[in-house]
């Protein structure tokens, strides 16, 4: 067989995902106006399942395919599984708000399955140019989803502020990508761990190059000198289209963000990129504490809590071991949990007019009004706060195992104070939805497909999801050894 | 002789003039297109010279994927501009703060 037929099979999520991104653009433009959405909508979540049944016979170890552009691992499995089930869980969680607000357009499904195939490109590149056009290919539909409900203003607003910061940052990352290809000479990232460890001494083309690829890769993953982005576009997108944005590309943006820390740049240079990641995660753990205090629209504060995680989650990609890389896994699949549960019940309600909520204050006596959607929200709260017997806490104690077994116990100090004071206005929602008397009484959409999604993510954040640990652990462990072959 | 150093030169004057013309324009945003599509340039003129340079052709094959990539990123932005437009009535940077950061 000609080996392009071997590498495609290789590629088995992607090849299943371009094939169905084009025909769910045919079948939402040939089907009828009034059910176009739906229909798209279910054979997206239909394709995005058969791209996840293809990881299932995938063959163990390291596959490389497309003459080493391409590589597919146990850790590449991993994060497309939680990629692939978080873009499911937003398809189908926005139709109830598309359907409401006059954007049900059957593009949003195709645009979404377009953009979780640039995901799932990014964690199996083994290349910087398969990393470019993965992040790419992630990156361009999302401009076009941030304006989707485009007679908004705010919407286009945030469309047009997420494409200028997002192509700076791939310009700044692709900059980087040619000083690193100049001074190493190769684009693969192994052939690129070869030269650098047999350098003897610092190439300064090469650290300017790691510079440049990690300010770009910390703005996808919205960390903190990078950051200013993220609570404009989740306030101004639409709230389906924010919920998407908080959990998919994260995962897939730390995963990239770790296969060429590990694999490109293992040795001496790791201590050079180490130094910049514990003032990244540093920055973004207090400044996504601090600055979340003083927000009142529960879509920013959601945006200055998923900058806080990230920085949590970059600790344990700091001390650079394969047990903070387990640690970063367990963090990302279970705070994806955490933050589409949190994104489904602040769609789940409306006011009593039907206009969706945004301002806390309205949040006021949901306890009486909506008792199970507020003990739901106070789940994901307590457990994004870290509060020990929710599962939130566990993959927080892992990151800090992980930092303070290599050392870094200034780092795991600091996560921990910043962990303290982000407890505060996770609380202080609490607070409002169970000791003030109610504003407004809020309805429920009613929508079961989303109360089952959210009863699901609840159950998983709660004391029960500890029966997950054991399975969730083995599986990032043996993700994270992909990165460190023996 | 013109040799690599001169190449690297020209690109990151480029680069720094693009990223300025980001930060520093508070008028018109199709002049923050054209920044980006300056930054862009620059990486290509990085990529070819690196790939005389090193007698290779993969930095020139890189450079047309960029070019690709560039072309559908200037479609897309300038599409999200018309609905902003369309909306504001203007295209002016510092009226851009519906939301503030």
């Amino acid at each position: 067989m000609h080996p392009i037929f071997t590498s495609i099979a290789i590629a088995g999520p992607e090849t299943v995902l371009t094939l169905g991104s084009l025909a769910a653009l045919m079948l939402g433009t040939f089907s009828g106006k009034g059910k176009a959405l739906t229909v798209t909508s279910l054979f997206a979540v239909a394709i995005l399942a058969l791209a996840g049944f293809t990881l299932l016979d995938a063959p163990a170890g390291i596959t490389r395919a497309f003459d080493g552009l391409y590589v597919a691992d146990d850790f590449s499995a991993f994060l497309k599984v939680i990629i692939l089930a978080a873009a499911a869980a937003s398809v189908l969680l926005a139709l109830p708000w598309l359907n409401e607000s006059g954007s049900g357009r059957f593009e949003y499904p195709v645009l979404l399955l377009l953009a979780t195939l640039g995901m799932t490109i990014m964690v199996s590149a083994n290349d910087l140019l398969t990393l470019y056009v993965g992040l790419e290919l992630a990156a361009l539909p999302s401009y076009v989803l941030a304006a989707f409900h485009r007679q908004d203003d705010r919407s286009a607003e945030a469309g047009l502020k997420y494409f200028v910061l997002g192509a700076l940052a791939s310009g700044i990352l692709l900059y980087g990508v040619t000083l690193i290809y100049g001074f190493s000479g190769s684009t693969q990232l192994d052939v690129i761990a070869g030269v650098v460890s047999g350098q003897t001494e610092r190439s300064i083309g090469l650290l300017f190059g790691i510079v440049f690829i990690l300010s770009g890769l910390a703005f996808k993953v919205s960390a903190v000198p990078f950051h200013m982005w993220t609570p404009d576009v989740y306030e101004g997108a639409p709230t389906p289209v924010a919920a998407f944005f908080s959990a998919a590309p994260k995962a897939a943006a730390l995963g990239l963000l770790a296969r060429v820390m590990i694999v490109a740049f293992p040795g001496n240079i790791a201590a050079d990129w180490q130094q910049i990641l514990i003032f990244i995660a540093i920055a973004s753990m207090v400044l996504g504490a601090v600055a979340a205090v003083a927000q009142t629209n529960i879509k920013r504060l959601l945006a200055y809590s998923s900058i806080a995680n990230i920085g949590f989650a970059l600790v344990g990609l700091t001390p650079g071991t394969p047990e903070g890389i387990s640690a970063l896994l367990f963090y990302v699949t279970v705070y994806v949990a955490m933050t589409l549960g949190s994104f489904l019940v602040v769609l789940q309600l409306r006011r009593p007019d039907g206009s969706p909520v945004e301002a806390m204050a309205d949040f006021a006596g949901l306890s009486k009004t909506q008792p199970k959607l507020a003990a739901a929200l106070a789940i994901f709260m307590f457990s994004l706060a870290g509060i020990p017997p929710l599962l939130g806490f566990w993959p927080k104690f892992a990151v800090f195992q992980a930092a303070i077994a290599s050392g870094l116990i200034a780092l795991a100090l600091i996560g921990f104070v910043a962990s303290v004071i982000a407890a505060f206005y996770y609380l202080r929602l609490i607070k409002i939805m169970y000791f003030d008397e109610p504003a407004v009484p809020l309805a429920s959409e009613g929508s079961s497909v989303n109360g089952a999604m959210i009863a699901a993510c609840a159950l998983f954040c709660s004391p029960i999801g500890m029966l997950a640990i054991s399975p969730l652990v083995a599986a990032t462990a043996r993700a994270a050894a992909a990165l460190f072959p023996a | 002789m013109i040799g690599l150093t001169h190449y690297l030169a020209v690109s990151a004057a480029l680069f720094v003039l693009g990223v300025f013309g980001i930060f520093l324009n508070r008028r018109n945003i199709i002049i923050i297109l054209m920044s980006l599509e300056l930054i862009l340039l620059a990486v290509n003129i990085n990529l070819v010279a690196f790939s005389a340079f090193l007698h290779q052709v993969h930095g020139q094959i890189f450079a047309m994927f960029v070019l690709t990539v560039a072309a559908g990123e200037a479609a897309i932005g300038l599409a999200i501009l018309v609905i902003y437009f369309r909306g504001r009535g203007t295209v002016a940077v510092d009226q851009a703060d519906l939301m503030k950061g």
